[in-house]
C-alpha cells in the first residue's frame, strides 16, 4: 500500500457506529480503518449484523459515524449538515440496491433523470444524459417502459443508469442481485465489471461467495469489524456469462 | 429540484392516486362552491330587493289605519276607518319634508270590456300616487286634476288587466264596466313587475279616488271621506324617521288622541321593510359563510389525513429520493407542493361549481348575475392556503424522515 501513488477515494480510520436501542447499546461498527482506491473493485462480505450493511450506509451518507473519521475525496464528510451530506450522495454516490427502487409510474428515462432533478439541471440536458446512460446499460429500445414492463434484470440495469448518470466517484451496490436468477445475476456483474474497466469504482455488498468472485478484492466483516482484507484475481462475469450458455 | 418540475412530479402523484385526490378534494370543493355561490345569490338577491323597493317607489312611508281599541277589544290593523283625504292633504301640507302624500282605497272587482271579463283589484287614487309610486302612463294620459276632484269616469290599466281584456290591443277609448259602472279606459300604466311580497302589480286598474270610493269600493257611505291607506313619499335627502315622528304628532294630534293612548293609525317604512330584508339575507350569507369554514377545515382536515397517509406509504420512495440526493427541504417541497395542487384543483373545481350554481340560481330566479372577481381570486387563495397549512406538518414529517431507516420500509 505504501507504494502505491493513486491517493485513496475513501478513507476511513477508526470508524464506529453506535445505536442507541432503548437501555441497550448496539455497536454496529466498532472501529474500521480501511481505504479504497479510486478505480477499484471491492467486496465487502459478511453475515447479517457484522456490521457490513451499515458500513455501507456511512459510506453513502445515508448514516453518520458516532466516532472516527471518514474522508471521501479528501474532504471529511462525517460532519456535514443533512444539506450537505445530501449533495454529497447526490454528486459522489450511485446507489443500487436490491429491490431497485425504481419509482413505479414513471417510465425508465424519469426514474434516470430524477438524480439530475436534484443536481438542477436543466431538462434538455437530463433527457440527454438519460438517454446515454440506458444505452449504456444496454436499454436504448427500454427508455418508454415502466419499470412494470421491465423484467427484473432490466429494471436492476435501469437503477446502475441511474447510479452512474450523475458521474459519481463510486458505486455502491447492496446485495444487487439478491432479486435476480443465477444468469441474470452473471449479466449484472458483467456489466459492474465492465464499468470499473472504464474506471468506476465498485463496492458491492453481498454475503454470496460467488458474487465476491467478481471482484478483485474482498474485506469481510463480523462483529462490525474488518476481519480479514484480501487481494485476488477476479473472475470474469463475461467469461462465465458465455460458459453459462453453452451448457444451457 | 426547479419549481416547475416540483408541481409536475406532484401532478403524477395526484394522477396515480386519482379516486383518492378527488374524495380528498371533496371538501375544499364545496367550501369553495358554497363561498362563490353564497355571494353570488346574495348580491342577486340585494339586487333584486333594492329593485323592488325601487318599483315600490324609494322613499316611502306607508299610513294604514288601524290599531284601535273598541270596548277593550283590540282590532287589528286596517280594520278601523279613521284615515281620511283631509288627513293625506294636512300630511302633504304641513309637512315640509313630504312630497307627495296619496290617499287611495282599494277593492276587489270584476272588469267587464266586451265579451271578456277579469277579476282584479281597483284602487281610486289621486294625482299624488302616480309621484309617490314613481309609475308613469305608457300608452294614454294620466288623470286630470278635474277627474280626481270630480269623479270622471276614467280608468288607467295595468298590463296585466291589458294582456287579459284587450290581448294587447289598444285599449285607449274603450268602455270597460266596473262593479256595472261604465269607464273609459284612457291609458295604460307602464309595467311594475312583482313586489317583494310576489304580487303582481300590473293587474290592477286605477280609477280617480272620488269614484272609487263613492261607486266602487266604498262600502260605507257615512265615512265616504276615509280612504285605506296613505301612501307618502318623502323628499331625497330627507330623514325618513324624523318625518315619520312628525307624522305620527301630526296625526295623532289631528285624531285627537290623548297622550298614553295608542295610535289609531300604523305607519310603515320602507326603509324598515329593506333592512329586514337584509337582515334576513345576511343571516343566510353568514350561514352559508359558516358552511363553506366548516367544509374547508373539514376539506383541509382530508388533506392532511391522506397525506400523512401518503408520507407513509411512501416511505421507501422518499429514502430512494433522499439516496439519489434530495435534500430535506426538496422532500418538504414535494409533499408541500402535492397538497397545495390538490387543495388548488379543488378550489378551481370548487369556483367552476359555485358560478355554476350561481348562473342557475340566476337564471331560476330572475335577477342578474353578480359573480365578484375578487370573491373568486379570494377563494382561490384561500384554498391555497388550506392546502399549505394542512400539508405543513405531513410534509415535515416526510423531510424529516432518517434515510437509512426510509429506505428499509417495505
Amino acid at each position: 500500500m505504501a507504494a502505491d501513488i493513486s491517493p485513496a477515494l475513501i478513507a476511513v480510520e477508526n470508524l464506529e457506529r453506535i445505536y442507541q436501542m432503548g437501555e441497550e447499546r448496539v455497536v454496529a461498527l466498532a472501529g474500521v480503518t480501511t481505504e479504497i482506491r479510486q478505480g477499484s473493485f471491492v467486496a465487502v462480505m459478511g453475515p447479517s449484523g457484522s456490521g457490513k450493511s451499515t458500513f455501507m450506509n456511512v459510506l453513502g451518507c445515508l448514516d453518520q459515524p458516532s466516532a472516527g473519521s471518514y474522508r471521501l475525496k479528501g474532504v471529511d464528510v462525517g460532519r456535514l449538515p443533512p444539506t450537505e451530506l445530501a449533495r454529497t450522495r447526490n454528486r459522489e454516490i450511485g446507489f443500487v440496491f436490491q429491490q431497485f427502487n425504481l419509482l413505479q409510474r414513471v417510465d425508465a428515462l424519469g426514474n434516470v433523470e430524477l438524480p439530475m432533478l436534484y443536481a438542477g439541471l436543466p431538462k434538455r440536458e437530463r433527457r440527454a444524459r438519460a438517454e446515454a446512460a440506458l444505452a449504456r446499460v444496454g436499454l436504448a429500445d427500454r427508455m418508454r417502459h415502466l419499470p412494470l414492463q421491465l423484467s427484473g434484470g432490466q429494471q436492476q440495469r435501469v437503477a446502475i443508469a441511474r447510479a452512474l448518470v450523475n458521474r459519481p466517484a463510486c458505486l455502491l451496490a447492496d446485495e444487487p442481485t439478491g432479486a435476480l436468477d443465477s444468469r441474470t445475476s452473471l449479466d449484472i456483474m458483467a456489466l459492474f465489471q465492465a464499468l470499473n474497466r472504464e474506471g468506476v469504482t465498485v463496492i458491492v455488498v453481498t454475503h454470496e461467495s460467488e458474487v465476491a468472485a467478481f471482484a478483485s478484492r474482498v474485506i469481510r466483516f463480523r462483529d462490525g469489524k474488518i476481519v480479514s482484507d484480501t487481494e485476488q484475481a477476479p473472475r470474469d462475469a463475461a467469461l462465465a456469462l458465455a460458459e453459462w450458455s453453452e451448457a444451457a | 429540484m426547479s419549481f416547475l418540475d416540483a408541481i409536475l412530479s406532484s401532478l403524477s402523484a395526484i394522477r396515480a392516486h386519482a379516486l383518492r385526490s378527488v374524495l380528498t378534494m371533496l371538501g375544499i370543493v364545496i367550501g369553495v362552491a358554497a363561498v362563490i355561490a353564497m355571494v353570488a345569490v346574495g348580491n342577486g338577491a340585494r339586487e333584486r330587493v333594492n329593485a323592488q323597493i325601487q318599483s315600490l317607489g324609494a322613499n316611502l312611508i306607508i299610513v294604514i289605519p288601524g290599531n284601535i281599541t273598541q270596548g277593550g277589544a283590540r282590532l287589528g290593523t286596517g280594520n278601523a276607518s279613521t284615515l281620511t283625504d283631509a288627513d293625506a292633504q294636512a300630511l302633504k301640507t304641513e309637512i315640509p319634508a313630504v312630497q307627495a302624500a296619496a290617499p287611495l282605497v282599494r277593492g276587489g272587482v270584476q272588469v267587464v270590456s266586451g265579451g271578456q271579463n277579469w277579476a282584479t283589484s281597483a284602487i281610486g287614487v289621486d294625482l299624488d300616487y302616480f309621484v309617490a309610486r314613481d309609475w308613469a302612463v305608457e300608452r294614454g294620459r294620466e288623470f286630470s286634476e278635474e277627474e280626481t276632484r270630480r269623479g270622471g269616469q276614467v280608468a288607467l290599466i295595468g298590463q296585466t288587466v291589458l294582456r287579459e281584456l284587450f290581448g294587447g290591443n289598444d285599449p285607449v277609448g274603450a268602455q270597460i264596466r266596473v262593479r256595472n259602472v261604465p269607464f273609459e279606459v284612457i291609458g295604460v300604466m307602464s309595467p311594475k313587475g312583482q313586489s317583494m311580497f310576489g304580487q303582481d302589480q300590473d293587474d290592477v286598474i286605477l280609477l280617480p279616488l272620488q269614484t272609487a270610493r263613492q261607486r266602487v269600493v266604498g262600502t260605507n257611505r257615512a265615512k265616504n271621506r276615509s280612504v285605506n291607506q296613505i301612501m307618502v313619499k318623502i323628499r331625497e335627502g330627507e330623514d325618513l324617521s324624523a318625518a315619520e315622528e312628525e307624522m305620527r304628532r301630526l296625526l295623532r294630534q289631528r285624531h285627537r288622541i290623548q297622550d298614553g293612548r295608542d295610535d289609531d293609525f300604523s305607519l310603515r317604512n320602507m326603509a324598515e321593510i329593506q333592512a329586514t330584508r337584509e337582515e334576513s339575507a345576511r343571516t343566510m350569507a353568514m350561514l352559508l359563510l359558516s358552511v363553506a369554514a366548516v367544509s374547508l377545515v373539514v376539506g383541509g382536515i382530508g388533506i392532511m389525513n391522506i397525506m400523512l397517509v401518503s408520507v407513509t406509504e411512501r416511505t421507501k420512495e422518499i429514502g430512494l429520493r433522499m439516496a439519489v440526493g434530495a435534500r430535506p427541504l426538496d422532500v418538504m417541497g414535494q409533499f408541500l407542493i402535492e397538497a397545495t395542487t390538490i387543495a388548488l384543483i379543488g378550489g378551481i373545481i370548487g369556483i367552476a361549481a359555485g358560478m355554476g350554481i350561481a348562473i342557475i340560481t340566476a337564471m331560476k330566479a330572475g335577477w342578474p348575475l353578480l359573480i365578484d372577481p375578487l370573491v373568486v381570486v379570494t377563494a382561490f387563495v384561500f384554498s391555497g392556503l388550506v392546502g399549505i397549512v394542512s400539508g405543513f406538518y405531513p410534509a415535515f414529517r416526510a423531510a424529516r424522515l432518517d434515510p437509512v431507516e426510509a429506505l428499509r420500509a417495505a
